[in-house]
């Protein structure tokens, strides 16, 4: 992984250092202009015009090991934030009702454009504090038995079930194993791929390995530009395959996990646009891109029948695969 | 290398022997050192006794053909979506390329692809069967498995037939990338489409059993067996202790430990597994998936 500083409160990866310098220098024109009562402002307008297009190039060939960095980034929107900006009247619902509240994953009902939805989600932490409550979104058994309550809450009363992704997995520790993780990501699979209402999952972070597909068999997988969705995460790949974890980098290249990589092969249907430099930058636009997107999708879902909505979910994850057959 | 890493390296070494449990054969071909007692073992004597240790216990793993052989009512198997291969998606180069990792495997191993599938009797009961191999780039997941476990439990269903399962994975095969995360869900599905037409699966976790199989179809069965000492679980040992930065007990993830926590049904030695299986069989006979 390459690394990143933080200036300024503010996180910094390397391949945004171009950015900085310029940003730098507009900072040191500011205070020069202040300083001296002079007007650099045509200055500074050019040097801001460079930062953006500095910003548009190399967001533009972001290597998927940088957007795993973007993924993670500590300030990117979170689960939460977008709920409350997509959503009205969010009511959050807790419990496994066998013992427990895991609040790496967050659940309950909410208004979307007029309608009533159950939304689940993979919940980061938004400071230290909060990562530590929600165990830096690595849910235990209980979180996938509470996503799974949620759904078949949707499935009663009939209501589309939105999921948003982003955790780094499946938490892995001893208690988690012991008390089922395994069995309890399988059981979401099998009761998400009957569930007879609409279900749209959106990957806006991280969707690594079982622990993002746990809450993730759905009718429409849509993610954001600068998500990932992988098999295992980049560092736990090169640390099995290399037998080194730097090679991370080469890891999340070969493994094709960008949004463009899914939706070519046929498992995402549809990349979000992020604002310029990540969804960090603008959550609002974020957000707003993100509604934009669902609407349709919860929509056209909504028109078919459980029978339709169910067979189509079978036949979608029956064609998932690349094989041959010799004859 | 510095001293430090060459006492890592010695480490991690030692540390694949011991959890890979390879069968050490001696060089004249004739005997095997027990991995857990350390007797000696005349071939023919741990053949005899289904590849189990008859001073200790200890099970060794054996390959699908082996298990097959093992558990089926002798010359009843009849092996299905033989002609299924896996591709290579990605491009996919690690330290090799997965082409040529493939070409190894398949050179070394047949056909099987990770996963020996068909239709065979288990005392007097027929059955859709898959019996995967961790010999096979350690019995990973990819398109292919994943197709063929999918067929099977689908030609279980369509012949009203029970399903059984053996399981020996080390959990998705990471070369084909997100594709094999997606066969956790392609089987998954078929299984609750199997379960929704009343099917009985039954499902014995062998060792090892762990990641995107056992956190899928290896669970989802009705009724769960394993072997003395398998270890299951859903991450591996060594990422949990990174992750916790303490060890484990050595119990853990054992299929012993899981019973206690009730993740199993029961643990069966091999000597005992094809009458199990041949009982359960009986006792859900007459229930909708069992007559056609």
């Amino acid at each position: 992984m390459e690394s990143s500083r933080l200036t300024s409160r503010k996180l910094v990866f390397d391949f945004e250092r171009p950015i900085v310098e310029i940003e730098d220098e507009i900072e040191e024109f500011k205070r020069l202009a202040a300083q001296n009562e002079v007007n650099l402002d045509d200055e500074i307008a050019r040097l801001t015009e460079r930062v953006t297009a500095a910003r548009q190039t190399i967001y533009r060939q972001l290597k998927p090991v940088q957007r795993v960095q973007v993924a993670r980034h500590p300030s990117r929107p979170s689960a939460l934030d977008y709920i409350q900006n997509i959503c009205e009247g969010f009511v959050e619902l807790h419990g496994d009702r066998q013992g427990y509240d895991d609040r790496a994953i967050v659940g309950g009902l909410a208004s979307f454009e007029g309608r009533t939805i159950v939304v689940v989600a993979n919940q980061k932490g938004r400071d230290t504090k909060d990562n530590i409550m929600r165990n830096f979104g690595m849910a235990h058994p209980e979180g996938y038995r509470k996503a799974l309550r949620l759904f078949r809450h949707a499935g009663k009363f009939g209501l589309p079930v939105l999921t948003l992704i982003d955790t780094p997995g499946a938490y892995p520790g001893i208690e988690a194993e012991q008390r089922g993780q395994s069995a309890a990501i399988a059981l979401n699979l099998f009761e998400m791929s009957r569930l007879p209402v609409p279900i749209v999952s959106v990957v806006i972070g991280e969707g690594s390995s079982g622990g993002a597909m746990g809450i993730g068999v759905s009718d429409r997988i849509l993610m954001l530009e600068h998500s990932y969705y992988a098999v295992i995460s980049p560092e736990g790949c090169a640390a099995i395959l290399w037998k080194d974890p730097s090679k991370a980098k080469m890891a999340a290249e070969a493994m094709g996990i960008t949004a463009e990589d899914l939706l070519r092969l046929g498992i995402a249907d549809e990349i979000i646009p992020e604002p310029l430099g990540g969804a960090h930058q603008d959550p609002l636009a974020a957000a707003h891109n993100l509604k934009a997107a669902l609407g349709p999708h919860l929509a056209e879902l909504s028109r078919l029948g459980a029978y339709e909505l169910v067979e189509r979910r079978a036949a979608k994850y029956r064609a998932m695969g690349r094989f041959i057959e010799e004859f | 290398m510095t001293l430090r890493d060459w006492f890592a390296d010695r480490a991690r070494s030692r540390q694949l022997v011991d959890s890979d449990r390879i069968r050490r054969e001696m060089p004249d071909g004739l005997w095997t050192k027990c991995n857990h007692c350390s007797a000696p073992l005349y071939n023919k004597d741990l053949e005899a006794n289904l590849q189990v240790c008859p001073k200790c216990g200890y099970h060794f793993r054996v390959s699908a053909w082996t298990r097959i052989g093992q558990l089926v009512d002798e010359g009843t198997f009849s092996q299905t979506h033989a002609s299924i291969r896996s591709t290579d998606p990605l491009g996919f180069v690690d330290t090799k390329p997965y082409k040529v990792r493939l070409e190894e495997s398949y050179d070394r191993l047949g056909d099987g692809d990770g996963v020996i599938t068909g239709a065979a009797d288990i005392e007097g009961t027929t059955i859709q069967l898959a019996v995967m191999d961790f010999a096979f780039m350690g019995g990973s997941m990819g398109s292919a498995v994943g197709e063929k476990i999918t067929r099977t439990i689908e030609d279980a269903h369509e012949a009203h037939r029970p399903l059984i399962i053996v399981t020996a994975s080390g959990g998705a095969r990471m070369q084909e990338g997100t594709l094999s995360l997606m066969q956790m869900a392609k089987t998954s599905s078929a299984l609750a489409q199997f379960a929704e037409g009343g099917g009985l699966y039954l499902a014995i976790l062998a060792d090892p059993t762990t990641g995107g199989v056992s956190a899928s179809f290896a669970t989802l069965a009705d009724i769960l067996i394993s072997e003395p000492a398998a270890v299951i679980g859903f991450a591996g040992r060594r990422v949990i202790e990174q992750t916790i930065r303490q060890k484990a007990p050595p119990e853990f993830q054992t299929a012993e430990w899981l019973l206690k926590y009730g993740a199993l049904d029961m643990i069966v030695p091999r000597s005992s597994l094809r009458p199990m299986l041949g009982q359960l069989l009986r006792m859900h006979a007459g229930q909708p998936a069992t007559v056609a």
